[in-house]
């Protein structure tokens, strides 16, 4: 049985540890922000300015002047910090960000990602994620296995890339997958969606990936 | 006796400013601290064949969108405008231009524009289309890319407060790209929710310095627009 969105979100959640300052992107990724266990103190970074986002506000205390990266009314918590665009992308650039959680639409078996285009279809731009994961040293992407069917974790993208080996690992709504891009193959796949078969994953991804022993 | 910043309204601010084919940068993120009132001055004066340098490009009846409903806007230089509908429909008829700029990358040449540094080298874009046509230099072994730095004919921003000499003071994330672009032009003009006399702003907590602004105008009324309204409910 598949993960659904909100199970995705849930082992994203894993990857984030006591004290991590954390990008989440659009879609699902915004789901993880649920799933942080309140015992560990972790700091959500957006890109539009703020580090420390509280949860939406109450109906009526809404502030225009107050959003996320998504254009959304959020509020502010008492480690909030305000800053300009630079400083934000100083903290994404600088690498003073421990991990990003975002979505795509490939993923190669070297750890390339492409997530911001379709020529001639889709014109929306790259927004933050190019920097993303070229400051941020883990990289986590969600993203359903197939789209239509089609596999979406290839040999190699063919949709313009976001950035080349970055990524370090995969969740889908069938698995996880390890990214090391200094071996081959280079994805390891490491869990499995509850009744979800090693010949099912394979039947829908084209890369080549090993399987972590005592996985089945 | 100082030169005198304050302007009655937002056309009066903009007059001898604007000519066809200039460059413009204008602050925001999404609809949060657009300059609305700049930018409809700009949309009545007719003015066309911009280039406008802002990360959004607004939606399809407010922000930057006006000026692309009127095709006033020739060229955008932006990293994300998935909100308006008008965007793509001109971006895919081939009657507007685009830069994509990597928003990291867009904040950055503009600050660098505004201090007087013309290039830098950053790893974001490597490898990518973005990188196309671009030097790149390797540096202790990672690969970069180089970016220009941006400046403009006039920057248009939406600050909080200003005192009389032009020190700023932006709201909660209503901060954004403005500091940047009040920089990076010799025109910077400003539309303001409250105007003070100097000495009422706390000197500490000024984010953009009276030097950088040239003109500015106090608004008479302020309709902030919500692009996405997210609530949560109130505990029984």
């Amino acid at each position: 049985m598949p993960w659904t969105r909100d199970q995705m979100a849930a082992r994203a959640a894993l990857e984030i540890q006591d004290g991590f300052y954390v990008n989440l992107g659009i879609g699902i990724p915004t789901l993880v922000a649920n799933h942080i266990p309140a015992n560990i103190s972790v700091q959500l970074h957006s890109e539009n300015g703020m580090l420390g986002i509280g949860p939406f506000p109450y109906e009526g205390d809404e502030d225009a002047d107050l959003i996320n990266a998504g254009k959304q009314t959020v509020t502010q918590i008492p480690t909030t910090s305000f800053f300009d665009s630079a400083a934000s992308f100083a903290m994404v650039r600088g690498g003073h960000l421990d991990i990003t959680i975002l979505g795509a639409l490939q993923v190669a078996e070297n750890g390339d990602l492409a997530n911001w285009m379709i020529p001639g279809k889709m014109v929306k731009g790259m927004g933050g994620a190019m920097d993303m994961v070229a400051g941020i040293p883990r990289v986590v992407v969600i993203m359903e296995h197939t789209a239509k069917g089609e596999p979406k974790i290839l040999k190699q993208c063919n949709l313009p890339l976001t950035g080349k080996g970055v990524v370090s690992l995969i969740i889908t709504d069938l698995c996880v997958f390890e990214v090391n891009k200094d071996k081959s193959p280079g994805l390891t796949l490491t869990d499995l969606a509850p009744e979800v078969s090693v010949e099912q994953v394979r039947a829908q991804t084209e890369a080549a990936f090993d399987v972590r022993a005592g996985l089945s | 006796m100082a030169i005198n910043k304050i302007y009655p309204d937002a056309k009066t601010a903009l007059a001898g400013l604007l000519h066809d084919g200039m460059t413009i940068m204008s602050g925001g993120f999404g609809l949060c601290s657009v300059p609305q009132a700049l930018i409809d001055a700009i949309l009545e004066s007719g003015v066309k064949n911009l280039t406008l340098i802002s990360n959004n490009a607004g939606v399809d009846d407010a922000g930057l969108g006006v000026l692309l409903q009127t095709r006033q806007i020739k060229k955008m230089i932006s990293s994300y405008v998935g909100e308006n509908a008008t965007f793509a429909k001109q971006y895919l008829a081939g009657e507007l231009e685009i830069e994509f700029n990597p928003q990291g990358t867009l904040a950055e040449r503009i600050r660098a524009g505004g201090a007087g540094i013309p290039a830098f080298f950053t790893p974001t874009g490597y490898g990518t289309i973005i990188a196309e046509g671009k030097e790149t230099r390797e540096f202790d072994g990672r690969h970069y890319v180089m970016e220009r730095g941006l400046t403009a004919d006039l920057t248009i921003i939406h600050a909080w407060k200003a005192d009389t000499e032009g020190n700023l003071v932006y709201r909660k994330t209503a901060r954004n790209f403005s500091p940047m672009m009040a920089t990076a032009s010799k025109m910077t003009v400003v539309q303001v929710e409250h105007l003070v006399e100097p000495g009422e702003l706390d000197a500490d907590a000024i984010i953009t310095p009276g030097v950088f602004v040239k003109r500015i105008v106090k608004l008479n009324s302020i309709d902030k627009r919500i692009e996405q309204r997210t609530v949560r409910k109130r505990a029984a």
